[in-house]
């Protein structure tokens, strides 16, 4: 490295320590790379208002930034085009109202979602959505990644829980929109546009949730369909039905039958009654079920297993269209050799996992699985793929509205320094 | 307007879609909120997006304000003309273009009025949730646009959560698509950005709606009470219960008094009534309906009546319906307020509005969505009476301050609109406002889609936004964070 860049590094680290004490600012290791980018410092401000300051500092000094929460998902997104400075939240980790008898929350965004949820459950009270890693994953995180889970079957996703966000921006403004009621149209709804985000508008400092109560039981029920056509069929069946499931998804893999997992919560009495009228829809399409008191996480998880030469995407078709995606996907993979497996919730939003011998087949599978899912019109979106993959593709697949994005984020982030190159075309 | 233009404009959407003679323009100078009137210049009245394309072309080129209307039912002024605009009525674009059961998604133009499309739907056992009051007569554009609400909202959500996909007429012409029907899209949600925004981001000239499948049972409670106290104790208790109602709307005694009058609900003369709805799986509504039951007796319910038949249940929803329209009966004129406070606040919130309401010598009448904890205030006044609108106006804006100071918000579904662009800073700072901007300004650079609206005063997009100033809730010490 060049002396003049050492030197340029050090100023800036004693000018972020001024701003969030020295000891909150470290050289970043090769642990902090992202898709291999490595960057020169860390910094863990200690509140929303020294976020917002590093943020200018750093806007004026030129350099490209990573915000992160636990670090479980950084590698979401295209490959950085360059990056100086990691802002992590860690510091901001704490629940900072839990108003329980208004079923209302706002929490900082580096608190976790276990460390979150543990808090609500005392109110017997929870944020309803399960998404991955609940030990690691920040606030922040699943916000600006949008993830979510089974739940949202019957609850939507975050953006139909946030109430209320304060976000800093790249010029140090610190602003605040939505609220803490429930209901709410003053102004523009800015909890959502950064619900996703991924980071590239501004760095959420907290966010405001509704809370809904923590169910009384659990059921679960596995019906094993003969086909992915069947399971789809049942799928829809149930959402056209009165049923009111917490979870509705199949999970079907090379070589293996199908399988439909569907959850039910609430009153006892009231369980029994569901169950017996799902019973009598698998009767009807004489499909065999049994009740199981596996959760429905573990076959995700299992997706998520890191190996070699392995693809994993968020699939998006209409909830009809499952059948004809994995009949797509099972057309591709079979001559590329390729192994994968799927989970689709209900609503027609998956996650794919595909594995083969080498990166030629995964990018020769995921450019036809793309093409042939577009013409369902659903997307593909590659979550995690091996970096010589990632390199050359856009994970992200075509995007509608591109210019407008961009005049968006060309307003809020004029200098792209939030996280640059990593979506949909900046 | 120059007559080229009109020219222009004529040629786009026929001699019979455009008006431009002053007693005809008169229709279209206010909309619910009739105490503001502008006329615009002209008025287009499009068949189709691509008519709306080409006007809004127009309206670029030359720099005219365009605002966009539906029924012209807001209650907050967002389809009030601006002086010299063009207003274009979405009236015209009223089809149901695609229905798609199996995917519970349905297509519409922006004129579809909103009970249409449950009418539409329903011999599938579908209906579109969010149900305003207003829902025989207002559109889907005008509710994407206001973000709207209704009774049901408390369990389904609002506009917002229903609208999966949107084909949006940009202010400088451009058409473009946000979101879809299929879910996750990636990119922004500039779909969730652009419900709500009122109608200053563009024209929605297509969108397609999430339809909920009716639920197995619905069973509608009516209680009465001593007091607006016991019945918002009732409501806060029922909510953190875990209970999630339908919907439990809340009437005081006057608004009991008019509707009943309006529409002889059999009403029992209560000074509060709650109307608690729950539906879904028929088990799980009858164990809950007991619990609630319960609960509303403990708070000191004096009558419960369960509605019996849908007969029934229709006529105490009509009731409630009627209430607003019904306040004509028992005051000359009213102001219809609309507020949010977090739901434990409701019974002190009251209290302190009959105190306004007392000393300002007029009387305040409450029919509201009290599972939100949404206030619909309606001040009743007389304007023959020489000061006592400005009497009125200023009690309707204490009680909104009160809402504020609350922890709540000065709109939950009537917008902000023109009449309450001003009490935007009482809830937001000049950063938070800035930061808004910056969305308006990605969209409408020139500020041309209906313009001085929602934000306190007009900005140029090039304008450097000030240094950071306290939030105005922190210097009252009022909230540390909003
Ligand atoms: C008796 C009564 C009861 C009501 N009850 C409720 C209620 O329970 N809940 C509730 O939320 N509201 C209620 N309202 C308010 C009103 O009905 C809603 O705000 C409704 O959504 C307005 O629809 P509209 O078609 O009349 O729109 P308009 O009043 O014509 O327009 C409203 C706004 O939408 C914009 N707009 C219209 N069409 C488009 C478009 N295609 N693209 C972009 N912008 C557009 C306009 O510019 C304007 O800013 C009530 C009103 C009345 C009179």
């Amino acid at each position: 490295m060049e002396l003049s860049m050492i030197d340029h590094i050090q100023t800036l680290q004693s000018e972020l320590g001024g701003i969030v004490g020295a000891e909150y600012v470290q050289p970043a290791t090769s642990a902090d790379m992202v898709d291999g980018v490595q960057p020169q410092l860390v910094v863990s401000p200690g509140s929303g208002d020294e976020v917002a300051r590093v943020l200018r500092l750093a806007n004026a000094a030129g350099l490209a930034i990573a915000p992160r929460g636990g670090g479980t998902k950084l590698g979401w997104g295209n490959r950085p085009e360059r990056l100086d400075l990691v802002v992590s939240t860690r510091r901001l980790n704490e629940v900072l109202e839990h108003a329980w008898s208004d079923m209302t929350a706002t929490v900082q965004a580096g608190c976790t979602v276990s460390a979150f949820q543990h808090q609500l459950a005392q109110h017997g009270q929870h944020l309803v959505l399960d998404p991955l890693w609940l030990d690691a994953a920040t606030i922040g995180g699943i916000l600006a990644t949008n993830d979510s889970g089974a739940l949202r079957v019957r609850f939507g996703t975050l953006r139909d829980l946030i109430l209320g966000i304060t976000v800093a921006l790249p010029d140090g403004t610190l602003a605040k929109s939505g609220g803490k009621v429930v209901k709410n149209v003053a102004g523009y709804d800015l909890p959502k546009l950064m619900t996703g985000a991924l980071g590239t508008l501004g760095i959420i400092v907290d966010a405001t949730f509704r809370l809904y109560p923590l169910p009384a039981e659990t059921t679960i029920l596995r019906v094993a369909p003969a086909s992915i056509q069947s399971a789809n069929d049942l799928m829809v069946r149930v959402l056209d039905s009165t049923l009111v499931p917490t979870g509705l998804q199949c999970h079907v893999a090379v070589n293996q039958a199908p399988e439909v997992w569907i959850r039910f919560e609430g009153m006892r009495a009231a369980l029994e009654a569901q169950l017996e009228q799902l019973r009598q829809i698998c009767e009807a399409t004489s499909i065999s079920q049994t009740l199981t008191t596996h959760d429905l996480w573990p076959g995700l998880r299992r997706m998520w297993q890191r190996s070699q030469a392995t693809l994993i995407c968020k699939t998006s078709v209409l909830p009809s269209d499952i059948a004809a995606m994995v009949k797509a996907v099972e057309r591709v993979a079979r001559p590329l050799r390729l192994d994968w497996e799927l989970v689709a919730q209900a609503v027609g939003v998956g996650s794919l996992r595909l594995h083969g011998a080498n990166d030629q087949a995964l990018l020769a599978a995921l450019t036809i699985i793309r093409a042939e899912i577009t013409t369902l019109g659903g997307t593909v979106v590659v979550l995690d793929a091996p970096l010589g993959v990632k390199q050359q593709i856009d994970v992200w697949g075509p995007t509608k509205a591109p210019a407008l994005m961009r005049r968006v984020k060309d307003h809020f982030d004029p200098q792209h320094m939030l996280n640059p190159g990593r979506f949909v075309g900046f | 307007m120059q007559r080229q233009i009109l020219d222009e404009l004529a040629a786009i959407v026929g001699h019979d879609g455009l008006i431009s003679a002053a007693e005809q323009l008169r229709t279209y100078e206010c909309d619910g909120l009739t105490n503001f009137r502008v006329m615009p210049a002209a008025v287009v009245l499009p068949r189709t997006g691509e008519q709306v394309q080409h006007v809004v072309r127009i309206c670029h080129r030359e720099r005219i304000p365009f605002v966009a209307r539906g029924s012209g039912t807001g209650l907050s002024g967002g389809a009030l003309p601006v002086p010299g605009s063009i207003v274009i009525s979405l009236a015209r674009l009223n089809r149901i273009l695609a229905v798609d059961i199996p995917n519970q998604r349905v297509v519409v133009e922006p004129g579809v009025i909103n009970l249409h499309v449950t009418q539409h739907v329903a011999p599938y056992g579908y209906f579109y949730a969010p149900d305003p009051s207003s829902q025989s007569v207002c559109t889907i554009g005008g509710n994407v646009a206001e973000n709207s609400g209704g009774a049901h909202c408390l369990k389904y959500g609002f506009t917002v959560n229903h609208v999966l996909g949107l084909k949006v007429v940009l202010p400088n012409g451009e058409l473009v698509e946000l979101g879809g029907a299929v879910l996750d899209q990636p990119g922004y949600d500039l779909a969730g950005v652009f419900v709500g925004s009122e109608g200053t981001l563009g024209i929605a000239t297509e969108i397609t709606l999430r339809i909920v499948k009716r639920p197995a049972t619905v069973q509608t409670l009516l209680a009465a009470f001593n007091s607006t106290d016991e019945a918002g104790a009732a409501v806060s208790a029922i909510i953190t219960a875990g209970i999630l109602p339908a919907a439990i709307e809340m009437m005081d005694r006057l608004s009991r008094d008019a509707a009943e009058g309006a529409v002889q609900a059999g009403y029992p003369e209560a000074d509060a009534l709650l109307l608690v709805e729950l539906d879904g799986p028929a088990a799980e509504v009858a164990l809950l309906m007991e619990r609630v039951k319960a609960i509303c007796a403990e708070c000191g319910a004096w009558e419960q009546r369960l509605a019996q038949s849908e007969a029934e249940r229709a006529v105490v929803w009509k009731g409630r319906k009627a209430a607003f329209a019904a306040m004509g009966r028992i005051s000359p004129d009213y102001i219809v307020q609309d507020g949010v406070i977090p739901r434990t606040a409701l019974p002190r919130v009251l209290r302190e509005i009959e105190q306004l309401s007392a000393a300002a010598g007029l009387r305040v009448a409450n029919v509201f969505h009290a599972g939100d904890g949404n206030l619909h205030p309606l001040v009743l006044y007389d304007r023959s009476i020489s000061g006592q609108e400005h009497v009125a106006e200023q009690l309707a804006f204490n009680i909104l301050k009160l809402c504020v100071q609350a922890g709540g918000s000065i709109t939950g579904e009537h917008g902000v609109g023109r009449e309450k662009q001003q009490f935007m800073s009482q809830m937001f700072a000049e950063p938070d406002l800035d930061t808004m901007q910056l969305v308006r300004c990605a969209f409408d650079p020139q500020h041309i889609a209906n313009p001085d609206k929602v934000f306190p005063r007009p900005r140029l997009c090039a304008e450097k936004p000030g240094r950071y100033e306290p939030h105005p809730l922190e210097t009252a010490g009022i909230a540390e964070l909003f």
